[in-house]
């Protein structure tokens, strides 16, 4: 199989980047390649250009900010998976990237990549949604912000235009100690999942739970926060009944059916990954 | 787009300096079969799900057919051919192979023996479950995989009796 013949620009900054896209008709933004090369060999992507962003040098990095960990775009998963900063604030993305693909091509994929190719059953929009990130973009008019919550538009499809690129993410880490899980299901590991769920959890002094946030892949086209179950869980004791009761919230979540898998089935997942993601978060967060 | 302008890369093969002109639609694994002749590197798939095109690039594993040649400029690539000495003494991962019967058609051998060769040599403790984990991403038809995690762990145990 043949990619398609394009034209190659690999501009050497943001703003070389910025100057492409503002100029160039029918652009892909190559970064690490691991969904674009197959749609590009496969024929189902047709670009006249390919703007290949891995020689920005700038685009690759993780730094602690105020309110969180800002992730360049280009940060390849491999990179996140050894990160120390990633491991000290963040280390649920750690456990998520686990799932990610296999050795071979976490080794090229990107965070940025993943949060613009947005598979809806992909760990890593679903890890972005439980920080609450904040996706920074990048285009000819200048730079905008945009929160992880209003990104997704529809299937696959991100709220940027042709002429941006996405250059970094912040995530909303939790200051102070707590626990987090994450859970998935997959025919195959190293396949996309069914469901995957993220949970984190902080204790007060006397051990009830002090807050919760809960995120689901694989149930909607985009990555959805279990708001209602944080909630009932916020104030209230960290046992097995809580857990189990909030996680029965997901099982009337509105779920995407497919040829493959059903609705209820999704459902059922949702539940049983959301109660095993919070056990294990609650657990972690009594260290 | 009638008219794709060629481009010069330069990169390192196993040892030895390249310089080609390519055109950037070519994926590297096209590029190491049909401009260098090196077909030890299979392609099976095309699109990253089989993994039997696996090489050794900047000492990372990655798919061949999911990166263009023009991206491995400046790199320094190790396929299945460079695994042996020069002098043609097997890699401990293909001695094991041998030994073990890691292989029946052989089709997914090379991308078995690239990332095997790669984890490996990073961490020679490897255990089972590690291997096992690494491999997830190669698809063998043949074999079943139990041979082939013998020969892994074999390979493993005689790079650490060398070290
Ligand atoms: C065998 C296999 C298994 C996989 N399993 C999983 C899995 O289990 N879970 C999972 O989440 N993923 C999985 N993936 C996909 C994952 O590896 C990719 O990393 C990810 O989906 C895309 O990231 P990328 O950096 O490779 O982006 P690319 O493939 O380079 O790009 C993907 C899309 O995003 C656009 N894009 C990329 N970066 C930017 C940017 N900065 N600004 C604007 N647009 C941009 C591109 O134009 C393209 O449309 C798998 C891939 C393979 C080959
Ligand atoms: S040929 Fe590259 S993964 Fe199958
Ligand atoms: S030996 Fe035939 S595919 Fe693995």
């Amino acid at each position: 199989m043949k990619a398609p013949p394009f034209a190659y620009h690999d501009p050497r900054s943001v703003e070389e980047l910025t100057g492409l896209l503002g100029t160039l008709e029918n652009v892909r933004i190559l970064a690490g390649g691991q969904s674009l090369m197959p749609m590009l060999n496969m024929r189902y992507s047709m670009p006249d250009h390919v703007v290949d962003i891995n020689r920005i040098a700038d685009l690759d990095y993780v730094r602690r900010v105020e309110g969180g960990l800002r992730i360049g775009a280009m940060t390849r998963q491999r990179t996140l998976e050894r990160d120390p900063l990633v491991a000290q604030y963040a280390p649920v993305l750690v456990e998520a990237l686990h799932w990610v693909g296999h050795v071979q091509t976490r080794s090229r994929g990107t965070f940025g990549g993943s949060l613009c190719h947005l598979d809806p059953a992909s760990e890593q929009p679903c890890v972005a949604a439980l920080f609450d990130a904040t996706l920074h973009v990048a285009g000819a008019r200048g730079e905008r912000d945009v929160s992880i919550h209003d990104w997704v538009l529809g299937y696959m499809t991100p709220a940027i235009e042709p002429d941006e690129a996405l250059v970094g993410i912040t995530l909303r880490t939790w200051d102070g100690p707590h626990g987090y899980g994450f859970e998935e299901f997959a025919r195959r590991h190293g396949d996309y999942a069914i469901v995957a769920a993220g949970a984190l959890v902080a204790l007060d002094g006397a051990g009830k739970i002090s807050r919760a946030a809960i995120s689901i892949a694989g149930v909607d086209v985009k990555p959805i926060r279990l708001t209602e179950a944080e909630t009932m869980l916020t104030g209230g004791p960290a046992d097995a009944g809580a857990i189990a009761a909030a996680a029965e919230v997901a099982r009337g979540l509105e779920c995407m059916s497919d040829a493959q898998i059903s609705g209820d089935y999704r459902r059922r997942l949702a539940t049983t990954l959301t109660r095993r993601a919070l056990d294990k978060a609650v657990k972690r967060a009594r260290g | 787009m009638d008219v794709e302008e060629k481009r010069r890369i330069s990169l390192v093969v196993n040892g030895r300096k390249i310089e080609r002109e390519v055109s950037p639609r070519k994926h590297l694994g096209d590029f190491l079969r049909e401009d260098l002749r090196l077909t030890g590197t299979h392609l099976g798939c095309e699109h990253g799900v089989c993994g039997s095109c696996t090489v050794i690039a900047d000492g990372v594993l990655v798919r061949s057919c999911l990166m263009l040649a023009i991206q491995a400029d400046g790199m320094v690539l190790r396929t299945v051919e460079g695994l042996a000495e020069p002098d043609g003494t097997l890699h401990p991962i293909q001695e094991a192979f041998h030994e073990k019967h890691g292989l029946q058609c052989g089709f997914c051998t090379p991308g078995m023996l690239t990332t095997l060769a790669a984890v490996i040599e990073e961490n020679p403790s490897i255990d089972e479950a590690g291997i096992r984990e690494a491999i997830s991403g190669n698809i063998c038809r043949c074999t079943g995989y139990e041979t082939i995690v013998d020969a892994a762990l074999s390979a493993a145990a005689t790079m650490r009796q060398g070290a």
